[in-house]
């Protein structure tokens, strides 16, 4: 077995074998999975409370509106003043008051409708009472010009446009949220299995050198041996765990929204609300499941051997030339607590990566600060990712763009492993004081 | 070649700091030598080179009579100062891993593990992890995985440090075995006394410098300086001092005046003692007559000293 291969494999058993690491493999998905339902438990018992609301209607309108329903009743009150419906409404303890005045015309009436409540009422219940308002005064304003509702409803339509590539493809609307969906979570895999397999790195590191053992090591093998051996075997340890957590939590969360039958639909906000535009204006718009099929049909025509293989590529130079600072750093100190100074910078970027690329490439894929950010090294393998859902070449990340973006990963690559080498190769000698930055630079040229 | 090692005005430097400079060793087979010098003189960085870990700015290194490369750390055991094991790994497991780093066969290293492990009489610390041992217990690990490849070349840095009298002296006997089994070894310490009982070859290293090297009886009597130790007693009751005195240069003087017993320190121009004798054998009876040959301990004081003030 060379050097190299015996390094990573005790790297890689030393992680693996590791309680803490073994807790962490197979807590993690369990804890994931308990706060999602939790999560999911949380909003329906949320969404259970019923809501009790009261009603004084003084007008001539809404007789048979408010009908008492699965989450809200409403109770009447009749023969009452304002000032005593809101007393009694607030000692019993309703959510409260919809006070609907005696007026000429509907108008009038809605107009000075008031509903009195103790705290900022919730908007989506709210939104529910203003769309019977709002129903009334269509009905009643379309009276008013002579057209009946159901000449109306066949009018009313909401309009799409349709939209295309220059090529003739069709788009969908929201394709382009969901593209940086899929890249975002691309690019978020990358940051956080940096920031963690990165920590273990320097950890390693770190743990050579107060337990004295790196000059025993380094008499045997090259420090840069000994550097790619660390950084190779402590990624395959990760990859494991990573492949642990995903497969564990699909089938965990399967298995518990078969037995704990929480709907994990819950989560989204308000079915009804889509109930209500589409049934209660009882127009024809594509149903939904329709849609959903187009956009799963445009999901899986996305490029996907060209994203996973990408990702792989960016993943690994990304995931190489921070594992490669850290430990660095980790050869520059002693002990872990000496590490934030250095850490700070490097997480930096990463979070830059993941923000800019939030909110820059969900407005503007092919904007100059998104292709500024995914050509960026540092910044390169998350921002880049994001961007490559829509394709190389037209309508995409222009092949030049990727290609510079490769290449100058590539580079800084090679130089920022040269450096880190460099440092680590001077540092893992070095015991004592915290080193500055300039020493760090002084360490380059011996 | 009957030099293991032998290095060539090798310069190091890290950045203004001068580490060693122009330092020339010649290490021969099947001895061992003694890397000596005050704390910062350059010792370490020299081991460092020799084991490639690090590499010298200028000069050469031969190993073997053959410039060094990298596959010569295989035959070189190197047992550092600052030392440790990986504290949550297993005894056995961590051994077999550093043997293999070495250049061993699985299956081979393991043999020779378990004839190391009897020999030493630790054949249950196998499956124990290095937390659970004492600090002596760590070095003994220690000591056999520098040893267990049968490198060529052996250095070892203040071996003796984390060792209670008894394990240093079975660790200073496997030393020497090894020696008789043809091993050359470099041995850098501050312990002189160990010096003095191991090492038939040292050199002495001062800021960055070499200022002193050869074969210790050589270097030895060279640091002669014509001093005798004298004991007399006379039966009559008295050993004229003064007359002594008059002739010679005397330090150290004890007198028992009830038993005429007098003991000194003489100081002769040259090593001829001839005169000396025959003259104190007129005053008295010598019952003690030795040459004061200075310890590598004083040696070492005086030239380092000797080298400070002169700068």
């Amino acid at each position: 077995m060379s050097k190299l291969a015996l390094i990573i494999k005790r790297e890689y058993l030393a992680k693996v074998r590791n309680k803490s690491f073994v807790i962490m493999t197979f807590l993690s998905p369990l804890l994931m999975v308990a706060m999602v339902v939790l999560i999911a438990y949380l909003a329906k018992v949320n969404d259970a409370e019923k809501r009790i609301v009261a009603v004084l209607n003084q007008s001539d309108y809404f007789s048979t509106d408010f009908q008492t329903t699965e989450s809200v009743s409403y109770i009447r009150f009749f023969d009452m003043d304002l000032e005593t419906a809101k007393d009694s409404t607030l000692k019993i303890g309703y959510t409260g008051l919809l006070y609907i005045p005696a007026a000429e015309n509907l108008e009038m009436v809605t107009k000075e409708t008031v509903f009195f409540t103790k705290d900022s009422p919730n908007s989506l219940f709210l939104k529910k009472i203003e769309w019977v308002f709002e129903d009334r005064l269509r009905e009643s304003r379309l009276q008013g010009i002579g057209v009946s509702s159901k000449d109306f409803a066949k009018v009313d339509r909401e309009f799409e446009i349709n939209t295309s590539t220059f090529s003739g493809e069709q788009n969908l609307k929201h394709i382009n949220e969901i593209k940086a969906g899929i890249g975002l979570a691309f690019g978020y895999l990358i940051m956080m299995f940096i920031i963690i397999y990165g920590g273990f790195v320097m950890r390693s590191v770190i743990e050579e050198k107060t337990s004295r053992i790196i000059e025993v090591i380094i008499s045997s093998v090259r420090p840069f041996q000994l550097l790619m051996g660390k950084i190779l075997g402590t990624s395959l340890a990760g990859v494991t765990q990573f492949t642990i957590w995903i497969f564990s939590a699909g089938l965990l969360l399967l298995v518990a929204g078969i037995f704990i039958d929480v709907d994990l639909n819950t989560l989204n906000a308000g079915p009804d609300f889509i109930k209500k535009t589409t049934g209660d204006a009882s127009m024809p718009i594509p149903s939904l499941s329709e849609t959903a099929n187009l956009y799963t049909q445009e999901v899986f025509e996305l490029p996907w051997f060209m994203l996973v293989s990408s990702f792989l590529v960016y993943f690994v130079l990304g995931y190489l030339i921070y594992s490669a600072i850290y430990a660095a750093i980790g050869a520059a100190v002693d002990n872990e607590t000496d590490t934030q100074q250095f850490i700070f910078p490097i997480i930096l970027p990463l979070m830059l990566a993941i923000y800019v690329g939030f909110f820059s490439v969900f407005n503007n894929p092919h904007g100059p600060i998104a292709v500024g950010f995914s050509l960026f090294p540092l910044t390169s393998p998350i921002v880049m990712l994001m961007r490559l859902p829509w394709g190389i070449g037209e309508g995409g990340v222009p092949i030049w763009q990727f290609v510079t973006s490769i290449l100058l990963l590539l580079g800084t690559f090679i130089g920022i492993v040269w450096v880190a080498a460099k440092i680590y190769r001077v540092g893992i000698l070095m015991y004592g004081k915290k080193p500055t930055y300039r020493e760090l630079y002084k360490w380059l040229k011996y | 070649m009957n030099n293991i090692l032998v290095t060539k005005e090798v310069t190091k430097r890290f950045g203004s700091y001068t580490a060693l400079n122009k330092v020339s060793l010649e290490i021969p087979k099947n001895s061992i030598y003694g890397l000596l010098g005050p704390n910062g003189a350059g010792k370490t960085t020299l081991i460092r080179i020799i084991n490639q870990i690090t590499h010298p700015d200028q000069g050469l290194v031969l190993f073997d009579s053959e410039p060094l490369r990298p596959e010569h750390v295989t035959m070189i055991g190197y047992l550092p100062e600052e030392r440790g094991l990986y504290k949550s790994m297993k005894v056995g497991e961590q051994a077999l891993y550093l043997a293999q780093l070495k250049g061993l066969q699985k299956a081979e290293a393991k043999k020779r593990l378990k004839y190391w492990f009897d020999r030493l009489d630790i054949g249950d610390w196998w499956g124990k992890k290095i937390q659970e041992l004492s600090k002596g217990m760590a070095q003994k690990i220690q000591f056999i995985v520098t040893v267990l490849h049968a490198p060529k070349l052996l250095i070892f840095d203040e071996p003796f440090s984390g060792f209670d009298p008894i394990n240093a002296n079975l660790i200073k006997d496997e030393i020497l075995k090894l020696k008789e089994k043809g091993t050359s070894i470099i041995f850098s310490t501050h312990r002189m006394e160990s010096v003095e009982e191991l090492c038939e070859h040292i050199a002495l290293l001062h800021r960055s410098e070499k200022i002193l090297d050869g074969k210790l009886s050589d270097i030895k009597k060279a640091y002669k300086n014509n001093k005798f130790q004298v004991g007399m007693h006379s039966s009559n009751g008295h050993i004229d001092l003064e007359g002594i005195k008059a002739k010679f240069e005397l330090s150290s003087i004890v007198q028992d005046p009830s038993e005429n017993h007098l003991s000194f320190t003489v100081q002769l121009p040259t090593n001829d003692s001839g005169a000396l004798l025959n003259y104190l054998s007129e005053k008295g009876n010598i019952h003690n007559f030795q040459e004061k040959i200075p310890s590598a301990n004083e040696i070492f004081i005086q030239t380092v000293q000797s080298k400070s003030t002169h700068e």
